[in-house]
């Protein structure tokens, strides 16, 4: 990152050894450009020359881990601020407020939503994470409150601004790494060290950038390496111009001090869930860290899982389905086959308007690479000779009574080569669009 | 603070572009920074929304998508006024969905009765979108054009097969165009250039990107928006220069999870209140992306996304 393979080259021992895997110096530069190798496979490189390659090499947003185990979740490591220029990397967690105020049922049906609140889509498991665990002044109260939440598996955000709570608080779950909630300009010297002794990331919270600013180098001074950031605005026009910039400055400025993620809190923005949601939904695309909520219910998380997962997509990556054969609305041995590709996106709108036809139904997915039927049909994956072995091989004769097979309306050149392909099988060319299925579903015959 | 914050230095603006007349016409786009970037540059028009009212009653809605409305739903003048009159809408988009020849196939002269009745009805501006079949359209969006003389509907969506028989009619009756196109900067681009070279003014057009729904491809209309408004802000691509529209609220609606109950889901929570959130989280996403004109159904949703547009430009 930031240095090009022949700026690198001018760092490196020029003796074309061959020592690191590379047949010369410059082959080994290239591929530490392109991230592919690592410095330390060469034995001979300078310690200056060390110092200033990982220095450039530094990602311009710190990645920074909260928790521990599976429920570890990593954040920062951005490097663009449009997903489009590449990728967005470390998805946002998604946090719940839980303060020492509650009553113990209500503090464990919180623990309870980050059980429950699990959804499976393409092979993934989109859940929220973490837990927010806030001290309203009364420390005895508040460890306990952690206390309680130290045997769940989640990440742990602990929120106090009083160094003896939260010295406390850390004895009980420091090796959980909770993010420490947070060093302000009144604490940071208590809180740094706090956070250096326990060896635990640091939120730093200001009243504006500058506070920020000022903090993040202070406590970078102090050694510490893992911080996240809280501007402080909580206005909505205000936290978003903060999340701009924040970006910005790390990005295009590699401005040190805000090389780190952020936190945000919609759980203080708002008066309502409803609202609360769509200012979460404007930190998934812009730029959160990490995303606080006042509470969980399954109707404000899965739009905002299903959000994160579409900005957090590869771009340069389709979703894929994996292939085989998937029974949708019940089907049996006089139940319609079709063939698709396994673009999930394909996968996700046919499977819906099948469910929606209600017409229990057979659906075989090929593997196309992520291609959609038409561009994989152009690259030659969806022709009659990878179609007509994958039928036969898919086992789908076996599970009905009839000789029929539907393909998709853009795969019509496919229907000859296809009938050569699979001999007694009567093909049938299906709608071109999804939408279309429901009527031709309720019309077909076996 | 000794540091400066980067800013971006846009080289281009979004036109300007008025649906509607009289007194209750409005503008859009006029951009001159990335959605919402008040900090370094202009959003002299915030963005708006289009309630959907379609021309049939739409019996597949969802009872809790079909409440609002359920005592207007059988009559599309009534929706519409219903709409403007006791949700405020500022915009309508009427849907022609009964002219889909795959479907119920209404007569072109039917469809465009049910046009002319809704525009006549209502004072604010009205979208007209097609069935979205190109030869029925074709015919279909040439005689709204016609009829709405002198009213200044945004007709649509006007695609590569159709363009010129529509995009004629629509430069002689003084009409706007939404110009479609899949998923595709340069597709988009090149359209806008026929267009532009049928002799479509540069302030009657609309371009609409293809939406996808939250869950559904919503990423591929996000980034494909970005890189629209990239292009015309920093990399003078004039051909870019137009307002966007989003047709979104069918996208969201049809899905599986917009349909399931709680009972039948319990996870998934209140189906009333997640459809509205998946409505307006996707509205929501579609803006920061640069969406001057977002179609919605649920007026709780509409209340939400337009509150935040409140929020991000006051």
């Amino acid at each position: 990152m930031g240095l090009t393979g022949i700026q690198i080259f001018k760092l490196l021992p020029k003796t074309n050894c061959g020592d690191c895997g590379s047949p010369t110096c410059l082959a080994f530069a290239m591929a530490l450009a392109a991230g592919k190798a690592e410095l330390e496979k060469c034995p001979y490189v300078s310690d200056e020359a060390k110092a200033q390659l990982s220095e450039a090499s530094a990602p311009p947003i710190r990645p920074v881990t909260i928790g521990t185990g599976e429920y570890a979740v990593k954040i920062g490591g951005e490097t663009v601020l449009f997903r489009h220029e590449k990728t967005f990397f470390n998805k946002p967690g998604l946090a719940i407020l839980i303060t020492d105020a509650m009553a113990h049922e209500e503090v464990d049906r919180r623990f309870n939503k980050l059980a429950e609140l699990q959804f499976e889509r393409v092979g993934l498991n989109l859940r929220p994470e973490l837990l927010a665990l806030k001290d309203t002044g009364d420390k005895e109260k508040f460890v306990d409150l952690v206390k309680r939440a130290a045997p769940t598996p989640y990440g742990i955000i602990l929120m106090s601004s009083d160094a003896g709570t939260m010295k406390a608080a850390l004895e009980l779950v420091k090796d959980k790494k909770p993010l420490i909630y947070a060093a302000t300009k009144e604490n940071a010297d208590a809180f740094g060290a706090l956070a250096k002794e326990s060896a635990c990331p640091l939120a730093v919270k200001g009243e504006n950038l500058d506070d920020v600013v000022a903090l993040s180098e202070k406590l970078t001074g102090m050694g510490l390496k893992d911080l996240v950031l809280d501007a402080g605005a909580r206005s909505v026009k205000g936290a978003f111009q903060d999340q701009i910039f924040i970006r910005r400055a790390a990005l295009l400025s590699k401005f040190k001090p805000l090389g780190f993620p952020t936190i945000t809190f919609p759980c203080e923005m708002a008066d309502n869930v409803m609202k609360e949601t769509l200012i979460a939904s404007l930190f998934v695309a812009k730029y959160a860290g990490i995303i606080v909520l006042s509470d969980f219910e399954g109707e404000n998380v899965f739009p905002l899982l299903l959000e994160r997962l579409n900005i957090y997509t590869d771009p340069q990556r389709p979703m894929t389905t994996e292939q085989g054969i998937y029974p949708i609305n019940n089907p049996d041995q006089n139940s319609p086959v079709l063939v698709t590709c396994n673009f999930s996106l394909t996968y996700f709108i046919v499977t819906g308007e099948i469910e929606n036809s209600r017409v229990p139904t057979w659906l075989c997915v090929m593997d196309t690479e992520g291609l959609s039927v038409m561009t994989a049909w152009a690259a030659g994956k969806f022709v009659g000779d990878a179609v007509g072995p994958f039928i036969k091989k898919s086992g789908i004769a076996d599970k009905v009574a009839h000789k029929k097979l539907v393909i998709p309306g853009y795969s019509a050149g496919i229907l000859g080569d296809l009938e050569e392909e699979l001999p007694g099988w009567e093909i049938t060319v299906g709608p071109r669009e999804a939408a279309h299925l429901p009527a031709f579903l309720k019309m077909w015959k076996a | 603070m000794a540091f400066q914050i980067p800013k971006i230095n846009y080289t281009g603006k979004i036109k300007e572009v008025s649906i509607g007349s009289g007194s209750h016409a409005i503008k859009v786009g006029g951009e001159s920074c990335y959605p919402f970037h008040l900090f370094e540059g202009a959003m002299p028009n915030p963005p708006r929304v289009a309630f959907e009212v379609w021309d049939y009653p739409p019996e597949e809605w969802q009872e809790w998508a079909i409440e609002p409305y359920k005592d207007v739903i059988n009559d599309p003048v009534a929706w519409a006024k219903k709409s403007q009159d006791t949700y405020g809408a500022e915009l309508i988009a009427l849907l022609l969905k009964s002219a889909d020849p795959n479907g119920m196939n209404r007569d072109v002269e039917q469809v465009v009765a049910t046009v002319k009745s809704v525009a006549d009805a209502i004072t604010v501006p009205l979208l007209v979108w097609g069935c979205v079949n190109d030869e029925k359209d074709a015919a279909l969006l040439r005689r709204v054009a016609e009829l709405c003389e002198g009213k200044n509907v945004a007709i649509g969506p006007l695609v590569e097969k159709n363009y010129k028989q529509i995009g004629a009619m629509a430069i002689g009756y003084n009409q706007v165009v939404m110009a479609s196109t899949p998923i595709d900067v340069n597709l988009a681009k090149q359209l806008n250039i026929l267009l532009g070279n049928l002799g479509m003014p540069d302030d009657r057009m609309l371009i609409d990107p293809t939406t996808g729904g939250l869950g559904y491809g919503l990423e591929y209309s996000y980034s494909v928006m970005e890189r629209d408004r990239m292009a015309a802000l920093t990399q003078e691509d004039v051909k870019l220069q137009y307002p966007l529209v989003c047709n979104m609220a069918h996208e969201v609606w049809k899905t599986k999870e917009t349909k399931v109950k709680k009972e039948d889901n319990p996870k998934l929570g209140d189906e009333k209140k997640r459809s509205i959130l998946m409505e307006a989280v996707t509205a929501m996403s579609l803006l920061v992306a640069g969406a001057d004109i977002l179609i919605m159904r649920h007026p709780d949703a509409i209340t939400l996304v337009r509150d935040m547009i409140k929020e991000l430009t006051n």
